[in-house]
C-alpha cells in the first residue's frame, strides 16, 4: 500500500499529499472512541485490525521498494517526468560534475605524490550530489557526510577554497585543524564535516526543527551513506524528524559499500529506503546515476517537507567507482573488473552528457575545451595553494571555546617559550609569523 | 554586583548553620533522612531584591521560565518534559508556552543531544534534558566529538554555542547504580564543553541562566537530593552567576576543602566539627564550575593554608580530585605541609543497600581533615 503510494510521488503531488494525509489520520491519533459494542482493537498506538490468522510476516511479502528513473543508460528519456530544465542549468550540472571529476582525479594523484595527507573521490556518485544540489535552494542548510564535495561546488565552493583546505593553509576557513575533504562554509550554508559518522543525521533534524519554528520558508538535507545508515544516530533522526515534525530530507547515498563491507553485510532488509514507512517516513528510491531523476526527486521532496513540515527519505542507488579513500585499496575486497564493468555500463556522467547532445547543447570541442579549462585550473590552484603557509600555529589554542579559558593561555604561554628555545626543532617557517 | 551578592552570600552562610529538610511526603523524609545525611545551609541574596521562597526545582523551573519568556528562540525539550518532567523541573511551561517550545522526545539520549546541537548550530536556544546523568553515555560521542568540537574544528564557521544539557546529578540515598551517578569527570577531558554543578536553588538560577546564555556547549548537572531539600530565597528578577569562578563559602587558615554539589554541604558541616573539636578554621570551596575550573582560587587558598582536602561523590581513580591535586602540587608546592587528601567514593559502582558506607561523608571527610592537619 505504502509503495503504491511512493510510485505516484513525482506524477501527482497533490494527490499523494492528500493520500499521505489521511493515511496520517489512521494511524496517528492516540485517543480512541470506546464503543462497548463494537469489537475493534483498542491498543494505544497505530490502528490496526484483529486477525484469527495465525501468520508471521515475511519481509518479502512486501514488494520492494522500486528505483525511480527518468532517462536509460543511453540518456534517452523514458517518462513523462523529464524536468524542463533550461539548457545553461542542465549544461552547469554537467560542468560542474566534470570539474568535481576532474579535481579529484588530481588530487588524487596528488596525494599519492605525498602533497596532501588524505583525500576521497566522488567517483561514480557525480549525478547523485549534483542532481540533489540543483534541486534546492541555496539557503538551504546542507549537513554533509565526506563524499559531497559535488554538493559545495554547485554552490560555488571554489576549487581554490577546496584546496586550500585540503592543504590546511591559511587561506583555510577551518583554519587548518581538519583532515582534508572536512569542508564547510558558512555563506554556502554548508555545515562543517565532521568524521564520526552519521553524528550530522540527529543534528539536521534539529536545525529543521529550529527552520519550522523561525518559519523561514528554509528546509535541511543532510547526505549520508548506507553504512552510516547503520549507526544509532540514524534510528534517532529517523524517529525524531517523524515525531517532532520537521523539514528535512534524508539523502542516502546507496553505493553499494562501506569501505570493503558489501550492503548484504550492511542489513539485511529492502535497503535504506525500507526504512522510511516504519518509521512513518515518505520515502523514494531514485536511480543515483540518473542525474535527472536525482532532480526530480528532490525537487518534490524539498515542495514536501516545506508544505506538510514532515520529513522525506531519499535513497539514491549508485556504485562507488572508486576506492573508499587514499588509504585504501579496493582490490582486496572486490575485483577490477566489476568496477570496469560498472563504470561502463553505467556511468552517471556520461549519460547526462548523452542526454545534453541529444538536446544539441553539448559537443566534443566543448567536452574538449571544458576538460582542459578545468584541468588547467585545478593544477594552478593546488601549485599555489602548496606555497601558501599554513596557519600560525597560536591557532591550535584558539576557538577551543569563545573565549580562551586561563589554562589553556597558560599552555599558550608555554609553548611560545618552549619554541622560543627550541625554534630550530619545529617547523616554523611554513606557519605564519604569530601576530 | 555578583561581587555584593556573594559577600552577602558568605557572611549569611558563616552564621547560618539550621537543618532545612522539606520534603514532599512523609516517605520521601524517612528515605532522605535515613540514607543521606546533609545539611542544607541557605544563602540569603542582596536586601534589595524581591525575592521568593524556592526548593531547587522551582529554581530550575524558574530560570527555565525566564529564559523562555526572554528568548523567543528557546526551546525546552526531552523526555517527559512536556507534563513536568519526573522531578517536576518543566512543571507548567508547555501549558504556558505552547507544544512548540516545550515538548517530549522520543526515549533516545543520543538524539536528545544530537536534535539540541542542530537547534543550536541553526541559532536555537536549546535546553535538552537527560532524565539522569546515569544516561547520559548514549549522548557521549555526541557531547565529547560533536558539540566539544563544533567551534574548533569549523574554525569558527558554525558553533553550538546556544545548547544546554540538563541533568539530575548525584547520589539520593537509595538510587543504586543508575540513579546515583556523578559522570563529570567524564565530560572534563573533552575540550570545548563547560561543566557546572551548583549547591542551591540561588546558584542553580542564576548559574542555569548563565549555562543557556554562555556562548559554549554547557552540561548543568543538578543535585537531584536537593530538588526539595534545598528551600531558600531566591531572586524573582533575571540574573547570572559567572562561570568558572568558585566561591569561598567559608574563610579559614587551617585547611582548604574543595568540593562542588550536595558535597559542599558536607564540607560545610566538617569545617564546623572541625572548629569544634579540633580548634581550627578551615576555608570552603564551592569549585562550581568543574570545566573550565577556577584554579587561581583554589591555589591561593592552598599557597595561604598548606594544606588541602578534595571531596567528591565519584569514585576516586581518574575523579577530578586527581586533576585539582595535581594542579595544587604543581602550582603550590612549597606551600604545602601535607599531601593532598582525595575524600571520594570508591572504585566500585555505585551500590545499594550500601550506599551509607560507600559516600564520602563528614565522618570520612573530617578524618581526612584530621589526619592532614597532624601529618
Amino acid at each position: 500500500m505504502v509503495l503504491g503510494k511512493c510510485r505516484g510521488l513525482v506524477n501527482n503531488i497533490r494527490a499523494r499529499i492528500g493520500m499521505i494525509r489521511r493515511q496520517i489520520c489512521s494511524v496517528g491519533t492516540s485517543s480512541v472512541n470506546l464503543k462497548p459494542n463494537v469489537d475493534m482493537p483498542l491498543f494505544p498506538g497505530p490502528q490496526s485490525q484483529w486477525t484469527e490468522r495465525l501468520e508471521l510476516i515475511h519481509p518479502l511479502s512486501y514488494n520492494r521498494i522500486p528505483i525511480y528513473r527518468v532517462m536509460d543508460r543511453e540518456g534517452c528519456v523514458l517518462n513523462p517526468d523529464e524536468p524542463q530544465l533550461e539548457k545553461d542549468f542542465v549544461e552547469k550540472m554537467y560542468r560542474t560534475m566534470i570539474l568535481l571529476n576532474t579535481m579529484d582525479t588530481i588530487l588524487y594523484e596528488s596525494q599519492r605524490q605525498g602533497r596532501i595527507s588524505f583525500y576521497m573521490t566522488s567517483f561514480g556518485e557525480e549525478a547523485t550530489l549534483i542532481g540533489s544540489a540543483g534541486a534546492i535552494a541555496s539557503n538551504d542548510l546542507v549537513y554533509a557526510q565526506y563524499r559531497e564535495t559535488g554538493v559545495l561546488m554547485w554552490r560555488g565552493f571554489s576549487v581554490d577554497q577546496c584546496i586550500n583546505q585540503c592543504f590546511g593553509n591559511c587561506e583555510d576557513k577551518g583554519k587548518g585543524r581538519q583532515m582534508p575533504l572536512h569542508y564547510g562554509s558558512k555563506s554556502h550554508n554548508f555545515v562543517t564535516i565532521s568524521s564520526p559518522l552519521t553524528t550530522q543525521l540527529p543534528q539536521a533534524v534539529g536545525s529543521a526543527y529550529a527552520y519550522k519554528l523561525a518559519k523561514n520558508g528554509q528546509c535541511v538535507i543532510t547526505y549520508f551513506g548506507e553504512g552510516a545508515a547503520s549507526e544509532g544516530d540514524a534510528h534517532a533522526a529517523f524517529n525524531f524528524a517523524s515525531t517532532l515534525k520537521c523539514p528535512v530530507i534524508f539523502f542516502c547515498r546507496n553505493n553499494g559499500y562501506a569501505i570493503s563491507t558489501p550492503t548484504h553485510e550492511q542489513y539485511g532488509g529492502d535497503g535504506i529506503a525500507g526504512h522510511g514507512p516504519s518509521y512513518g517516513i515518505t520515502t523514494i528510491r531514485v536511480d543515483g546515476n540518473d542525474a535527472l531523476a536525482v532532480y526530480n526527486a528532490t525537487k518534490v521532496s524539498r515542495e514536501y517537507v516545506l508544505a506538510e513540515n514532515r520529513p522525506v527519505l531519499i535513497e539514491a542507488m549508485t556504485y562507488r567507482l572508486g576506492h573508499h579513500s587514499t588509504s585504501d585499496d579496493s582490490t582486496a575486497y572486490r575485483s577490477v573488473d566489476e568496477v570496469k564493468q560498472r563504470d561502463s555500463l553505467d556511468s552517471p556522467i556520461l549519460r547526462l552528457r548523452r542526454y545534453l547532445e541529444m538536446k544539441g547543447w553539448w559537443n566534443d570541442s566543448k567536452e574538449c575545451s571544458w576538460k582542459e579549462e578545468t584541468r588547467k585550473n585545478v593544477l594552478k590552484s593546488l601549485a599555489r595553494a602548496e606555497k601558501v603557509l599554513k596557519p600560525e600555529w597560536k591557532e591550535m589554542f584558539r576557538d577551543v571555546y569563545y573565549d580562551m579559558p586561563s589554562q589553556l593561555v597558560k599552555q599558550m604561554k608555554f609553548m611560545e617559550a618552549h619554541i622560543e628555545q627550541y625554534r630550530d626543532k619545529y617547523p616554523v617557517d611554513k606557519y605564519m609569523n604569530p601576530v | 554586583m555578583a561581587f555584593a551578592v556573594w559577600k552577602a552570600c558568605m557572611r549569611s552562610q558563616v552564621k547560618e548553620l539550621s537543618i532545612i529538610v522539606r520534603s514532599p511526603s512523609v516517605l520521601h523524609k524517612c528515605i532522605t533522612k535515613r540514607y543521606i545525611e546533609f545539611k542544607f545551609f541557605p544563602e540569603k541574596p542582596l536586601e534589595e531584591d524581591e525575592t521568593t521562597s524556592m526548593n531547587l526545582c522551582q529554581a530550575i523551573n524558574n530560570a527555565l521560565y525566564t529564559t523562555l519568556i526572554n528568548d523567543s528562540t528557546a526551546i525546552v525539550f526531552g523526555e517527559d518534559v512536556a507534563f513536568g518532567g519526573v522531578f517536576r523541573c518543566t512543571l507548567d511551561l508547555q501549558k504556558r508556552f505552547g507544544k512548540d517550545r516545550v515538548f517530549n522526545t522520543p526515549i533516545c539520549e543520543q538524539g536528545i543531544v544530537g536534535f539540541g546541537i542542530g537547534c543550536a548550530v541553526a541559532g536555537s536556544t536549546a535546553v535538552a534534558e537527560i532524565q539522569f546523568a546515569d544516561y547520559i553515555y548514549p549522548a557521549f560521542d555526541q557531547l565529547v566529538n560533536e558539540a566539544a568540537k563544533y567551534r574548533y574544528r569549523s574554525g569558527n564557521e558554525f558553533d553550538c554555542g546556544k545548547l544546554t544539557v540538563r541533568a539530575p546529578w548525584g547520589a539520593v540515598g537509595h538510587g543504586s547504580l543508575y540513579h546515583s551517578q556523578s559522570p563529570e569527570s567524564f565530560f572534563t577531558h573533552a575540550a570545548g564543553l563547560k561543566i557546572v554543578i551548583p549547591r542551591s536553588p540561588f546558584k542553580a538560577k542564576g548559574l542555569l541562566l548563565a549555562c543557556i546564555q554562555d556562548k559554549d556547549p554547557c552540561i548543568f548537572f543538578e543535585p537531584k537530593v536537593l530538588y526539595r531539600a534545598a528551600v531558600e530565597d531566591v531572586p524573582v528578577r533575571e540574573y547570572t552567576l559567572p562561570l568558572g569562578k568558585a566561591d569561598i563559602l567559608v574563610t579559614g587558615d587551617a585547611v582548604t576543602l574543595i568540593a562542588w554539589g550536595t558535597q559542599v554541604h558536607i564540607l560545610i558541616e566538617v569545617a564546623d566539627m572541625v572548629k569544634d573539636q579540633l580548634k581550627v578554621q578551615c576555608e570552603v570551596i564551592d569549585l562550581v564550575t568543574v570545566n573550565p575550573w577556577d584554579m587561581e582560587t583554589v591555589c591561593n587558598s592552598v599557597k595561604k593554608t598548606g594544606r588541602a582536602v578534595v571531596a567528591h561523590e565519584a569514585p576516586l581513580t581518574g575523579g577530578f580530585a586527581s586533576e585539582i591535586a595535581a594542579v595544587i602540587q604543581e602550582e603550590c608546592f612549597l606551600h604545602l605541609e601535607a599531601p593532598v587528601q582525595r575524600v571520594t567514593g570508591f572504585d566500585t559502582p555505585f551500590p545499594h543497600v550500601f550506599e551509607p558506607f560507600y559516600l564520602p561523608d563528614k565522618w570520612r571527610c573530617f578524618d581526612a581533615i584530621k589526619k592532614t592537619l597532624a601529618y
